[in-house]
Parts: C-alpha cells; sequence; structure tokens
C-alpha cells in the first residue's frame, strides 16, 4: 500500500507486519516517534504485541533478553545515550545468542546536548557482535526492518540486527513508503536454545577460558555466516517484492577513477554530487556502504577514495576511512563531516572529491579549506 | 504444589531437590540453604533469574550446573527487567510458569533498583526475592546499602557509618500485592511464604535474612543460629503485608515484646568485633524505633 511516511513510522510499520510479542522501550529524541506509533498499533490491536514501557534503556534491552530467550521475537528502539546506556545489554543479548531486533536513530552524544545525525552512538557498537545496516530512506527503513527479522532469527546466524537511520534527516524527513503483506518471507521464530522448564539448563553462568574462547569464536563463525544470509535475504527479498539492496549502493562506480564512500542519508546526497561532476567530466562515482557489521569486501580496486564519515575515533580517525585503510591496504582521502548534525549539501561532498588529498585527514567546517 | 495452609510440620515439603549436591556454596552458606527451599516451594514449573551474586557462583561452572530447574542468569542490574520481559513473554504464550528472580542485596538495594522499582510500578508477574548477606559477598564483603551500621566489610575496614537501606519500605511504597521477609533459619515460614507468594498475580517481594559464615566472621555450623538470633533480638521482623495488610509471625511477635539484648547477636560475628560504641547505641535505636513502628501498624489494622 502506497502511503507517504516518516523514517520513523516506516520502522513502525515494519514492526507491525512482522508482529513481534514482546516489544519494551524506552522514548528518546530523536527515536520516540516509533515508540508511540507502536504503542498506538498495540492499542488499536494492529499490534499484538506485549509492549513493556521500561523505565531505561538497560532495562528495555534485558526485557527484549527475557523475553527472545522464551523463543520469542521481540523488538525496540533507541538512539544515542540510550543505546550507550543499553551498551552492557547489547553485549549480552549477542553472546546470548539472542534475534533481537533494534531500530537506532543515529543521533550525536553530549555532551553538549546536541540531538542531530551523527553515527557515532553505533559505532560504539560495533564490536558488540551486532550486525548493523544503515538504511538512507523511508523505505529502506522499512524494507530493512522486515528483512532484520529474517536474518536475525535464521538459525546460522542467531545474533541481534540493528537498523540505523539518520536522527531527523531522515526519521523525520517524509517520503513515499510502499507497505507490503509479507507472506510467508519471514519463517516462524524457532530458537533452538529457549528456555523450557521442561528441558531445565543453565543460562551465561560461570564459563571457564577454553569455554569462553570457543563461544567468542562462535559468534564470529556466526558473523561470517550471516554474509551468505544477507544476500540470500535480499535477493529472496527483490524476487518476492521488487526492491534491490546489497551490502553496499553503488552509483555510477563501474568507470569511476574516483570514488565517495560513505554511509545513511549522505550517501544519497552523494549521488547527486556524482551527477554533477559528471556533468563537469569528472568520472566519479558513489559507494553507500549499507552493511557495516559483517563489513563487506568492498571493490575499489584502482579507484582514487573518498571516505566521508559522520562519526569519530578520538586518537585514531574516522571509522570507515580506517577500516576501509585497513582492509584494501590503500590511502584514501579521509573526510569528517556531519558531525551532531552538521549540514552536508551535494556541492559540499562535490568539493571533497573535486579537492581530494588523498593520505590526508580533513574536518569539514573546522580546517579552513579542502 | 501443596497449599500454603495445608503445610503443618517439615515432613512434609516435598522431597524432590531442585539444587543438587556438589554445588559450589561455601560451607555454611545460607544463599543454598534459602534457595533449595524456594525452589521446592516454587515446583519444576519455574524459571529463576539470577543477577551477579552469590548464586551466580554456587551454580558450578558451565558445562555442568547443579540446579535442576532453568537458571537465567544476567548482569548485575538487570535481573527485574530480564524478568519483566521473560513473565511477558511467557504470559503471552500462554504460560503459568513461575518467573523468580532471586539477587542479592547488591544487586536489589543497589545496582538493581532502578530495574526493580520499574518492575514493581509497571505490575509485573513475578516474585522477586532479595536473599541479603548485608555485603558484597561474591567480591569478598565490600560494604552495600544492606550493611547494618557498625559493621566491618573489606572497603569499611573501621565499621560501617552508614545505616542499613531500608528496603522493605520502598518495595512497600510501589504497593505490591504481596511482600514478606523471611530467613534461611526458617525454613518452613519461607516455604509458606514462597507459595503463598506465588499465588498473588503481579509483583511479590520476599527479603531473607542470610548469613554469611566468612562473610559475617562467624563458625560454619552457626548459619542457622545465627538467623534464629538475629530474630529473636528483633533485628530482623518477620512478617507479611497482603494487600497492604501487615501480619507479623508469632516468633517475632514475642520477641518483639522481649527482645534478647542485640549483643547476643552481634558478639558471634567478628564483623562487629569493637563495634563503635556509639554505632551499637545507634543500632539499639533504630532496633526500638522499628518495632514500635511495625508494632503500631500492626495496632492500627
Amino acid at each position: 500500500m502506497k502511503k507517504i511516511a516518516t523514517g520513523n513510522k516506516a520502522v513502525a510499520e515494519a514492526v507491525k507486519q512482522v508482529q513481534p510479542a514482546v516489544v519494551a522501550a524506552y522514548p528518546i529524541t530523536p527515536q520516540t516517534e516509533i515508540v508511540e506509533q507502536i504503542a498506538e498499533f498495540v492499542s488499536t490491536g494492529e499490534l499484538k504485541s506485549r509492549y513493556i514501557p521500561v523505565e531505561s534503556e538497560h532495562s528495555a534491552m534485558a526485557a527484549c533478553i527475557g523475553a527472545s530467550i522464551t523463543g520469542i521475537r521481540t523488538f525496540t528502539a533507541t538512539s544515542s545515550h540510550g543505546l550507550l546506556y543499553m551498551h552492557e545489554m547489547t553485549n549480552w543479548a549477542a553472546g546470548a545468542r539472542l534475534p533481537i531486533v533494534m531500530a537506532n536513530v543515529n543521533r550525536s552524544i553530549g555532551p553538549g546536548w546536541n540531538i542531530w545525525a551523527e553515527h557515532t552512538d553505533a559505532m560504539q557498537e560495533r564490536d558488540t557482535g551486532w550486525l548493523q545496516v544503515y538504511v538512507s530512506t523511508v523505505q529502506e527503513a522499512y524494507d530493512a526492518t522486515l528483512m532484520a527479522f529474517r536474518i536475525a532469527e535464521h538459525n546460522d546466524v542467531l545474533l541481534p540486527v540493528m537498523v540505523n537511520l539518520d536522527g531527523f534527516s531522515l526519521s523525520h524527513i517524509m517520503q513515499p513508503l510502499d507497505t507490503i503483506e509479507i507472506g510467508d518471507f519471514i519463517p516462524p521464530m524457532y530458537l533452538p536454545h529457549a528456555i523450557d522448564p521442561k528441558n531445565p539448563a543453565g543460562y551465561g553462568g560461570l564459563t571457564g577460558p577454553d569455554q569462553h574462547f570457543k563461544f567468542r569464536w562462535d559468534i564470529e563463525r556466526s558473523m561470517r555466516d550471516s554474509v551468505k544470509i544477507i544476500d540470500e535475504t535480499e535477493k529472496d527479498f527483490a524476487g518476492r517484492f521488487g526492491r534491490k539492496y546489497g551490502f553496499t549502493e553503488d552509483y555510477q562506480c563501474d568507470d569511476a577513477d574516483v570514488v565517495v564512500v560513505s554511509m545513511g542519508t549522505l550517501g544519497k546526497e552523494a549521488e547527486v554530487a556524482i551527477d554533477l561532476l559528471r556533468k563537469e567530466g569528472v568520472r566519479a562515482g558513489s559507494m553507500r556502504l549499507r552493511w557495516f557489521r559483517p563489513f563487506p569486501k568492498l571493490n575499489l580496486k584502482g579507484k582514487e577514495v573518498v571516505v566521508i564519515d559522520r562519526d569519530y575515533s578520538f586518537g585514531f580517525g574516522g571509522v570507515l576511512a580506517k577500516s576501509i585503510q585497513a582492509q584494501h591496504k590503500m590511502n584514501v582521502f579521509s573526510v569528517i563531516a556531519g558531525l551532531g548534525g552538521q549540514e552536508v549539501t551535494y556541492d559540499d561532498i562535490a568539493d571533497f572529491i573535486r579537492k581530494r588529498r588523498i593520505g590526508e585527514e580533513f574536518w569539514f567546517g573546522v580546517n579552513d579549506h579542502v | 504444589m501443596i497449599s500454603p495452609q495445608e503445610l503443618k510440620t517439615i515432613a512434609e515439603i516435598p522431597k524432590e531437590e531442585y539444587v543438587l549436591k556438589c554445588t559450589s556454596a561455601c560451607a555454611g552458606c545460607s544463599d543454598s540453604l534459602a534457595i533449595r527451599y524456594v525452589l521446592k516451594a516454587a515446583g519444576s514449573d519455574t524459571v529463576l533469574v539470577v543477577p551477579a551474586c552469590c548464586t551466580s557462583v554456587i551454580q558450578g561452572t558451565y558445562p555442568n550446573t547443579a540446579f535442576n530447574i532453568p537458571v537465567y542468569n544476567i548482569a548485575f542490574g538487570a535481573a527485574a527487567a530480564c524478568a519483566s520481559g521473560m513473565s511477558n513473554a511467557f504470559r503471552a504464550a500462554g504460560k503459568k510458569t513461575n518467573i523468580i528472580v532471586y539477587a542479592g542485596d547488591g544487586g536489589t538495594l543497589d545496582i538493581g533498583i532502578q530495574a526493580m522499582s520499574g518492575a514493581f510500578e509497571r505490575g509485573t508477574d513475578f516474585l522477586y526475592i532479595c536473599y541479603d548477606n548485608e555485603a558484597y559477598g561474591n567480591t569478598g564483603m565490600q560494604r552495600s546499602g544492606a550493611t547494618p551500621m557498625g559493621a566491618r566489610t573489606t572497603t569499611t575496614p573501621t565499621g560501617k557509618i552508614d545505616a542499613k537501606k531500608d528496603i522493605d519500605a520502598i518495595i512497600a511504597a510501589h504497593n505490591p500485592p504481596y511482600m514478606a521477609t523471611a530467613a534461611a533459619a526458617y525454613p518452613q515460614d519461607l516455604f509458606k511464604k514462597v507459595q503463598k507468594a506465588l499465588t498473588f498475580r503481579g509483583p511479590s517481594f520476599i527479603h531473607v535474612l542470610a548469613p554469611c559464615p566468612p562473610g559475617w566472621r562467624f563458625s560454619t555450623e552457626k548459619t542457622v543460629e545465627m538467623g534464629k538470633l538475629a530474630v529473636k533480638s528483633g533485628m530482623w521482623i518477620l512478617y507479611e503485608r497482603e494487600f497492604g495488610k501487615l501480619s507479623i509471625n508469632p516468633q517475632s511477635k514475642a520477641a518483639m515484646k522481649r527482645p534478647i539484648p542485640l549483643e547476643e547477636y552481634l558478639a558471634p560475628q567478628g564483623r562487629f568485633k569493637g563495634i563503635d560504641p556509639k554505632a551499637l547505641e545507634t543500632l539499639k535505636q533504630h532496633l526500638a524505633k522499628n518495632i514500635k513502628k511495625l508494632s503500631a501498624e500492626e495496632a492500627e489494622e
């Protein structure tokens, strides 16, 4: 069904379609609209979930963990400080192998209080064992949330999935949304280690070094296996519903001499910049990274690469730039832009590409010129 | 399950064991004594949610467990929230499985209090049991909000200067349908209270005194005796509140009228050795005040 919706509403619509048995959530700007919409769906009976209005994000994730281990589907949503507050529990969710799905509306971290888009919140979760996908449109927020459940619950994965959408620049903007009936696209959830009084077992108790080490490897093995499951799921989705997704969204990359790599809404802005540059005769392309965990192998051979990071790892660099440098053993032009919701236009992105200085790092709006 | 009213002697307590031999508990551990009766009372259709505490340790090491019911271990501050998710999930699936949080005093009075308060306020259908050994026992006896004034712990080497937090008053302020105090030294009473608590829909709370031989520094054969001295001195009062109506146990009623001198309870415990006389005096004042308060509350009704 075609409608107009915000990114937040699109996520809630997807949750309604999937019908998790338990939703536990706490409000935080700019995510609040998701939980409000879910509470509304629950109150009208459109969503037959138990909605637990917890007293904190730490408890939101703990409640999802407690619910998920019984073998049922769960969902939560958060942002920024909320995500950081649940950090202990996000680790627990992955370690406990629970296919919890969470929407994270990317927002910067205080102080000072800043409610606008930045990816540093989710980046700080990158080593927890969560799969992470970053979306760029309202439709993609919807589609990625649907697919997240199937990927998380696949028995070769059994890891939680975080769907990231940019605060305000996606969470609060309106775009067309085509909602679908998923039918049997997502099979019923089966959790092999579900808690059951008829089959008593201990969960998460004392674990010695050798066993602990094996559990860690098991997470990594599933993370690697998830590559195939993500691919399968996205292909099946495209086959059934006609919308294609992949680990990256490539725009005019094939013949490009220079490629700009980014995530989230900036990736859509970058496509407009590419159109501008192509008119100028610059053979440029855009690669929008969708899946950040598992981190995909990127096809950047023979290209000059400009990376836009809407995040920063202090004392190290832009996380995306450094990841690409490490993976491809190549120098890139690392642009730090859009922190705290800083406006970055397609003209700005075109300028980053035109005036690239491979091997250097540039803070947009702070360093005096490109 | 036998109904709580029917139990007349300890011999009638079910023979089924859910805490098996070979726990890794310390000798004389009243945590393991209490949980044995809690689980006998709850029966096999029970899931235990355990935050970081001594009970995380006494289960044993993976892949072994000494508990014959499912135990979900969770991070320190998260037990009540985890249990509220679990309770909602089981109820959504139409299952009546008992959800019991079994948490220490640190995980209840300190780091877990926010999650617990939230779960009680939301009317979560579960039983929360706090077994109280009055310090962080698992990490080697550091002070907690439950440590009584004057007690020495590894972080209060000269005795705690602050009073014990009144968690029962905090719980009472949430108006749960059922709340009680109990002690590992009175297993029959504990058994009855657990069974009763599980008959209520919504949150219930039992606060169990759990004397700790290495932590309190008394000899291991005195665990039960310490619990009884706590009750006889009036330091620990056994009662229950059903929809706010207080009923004090007969043992405690007798003790409240004619308590034994507090020193008889404190003297066998190394943690109170050389207690500052001012702290002792304050402890006695608190004790008298608490007796007066509870007597007045019961008389009112």
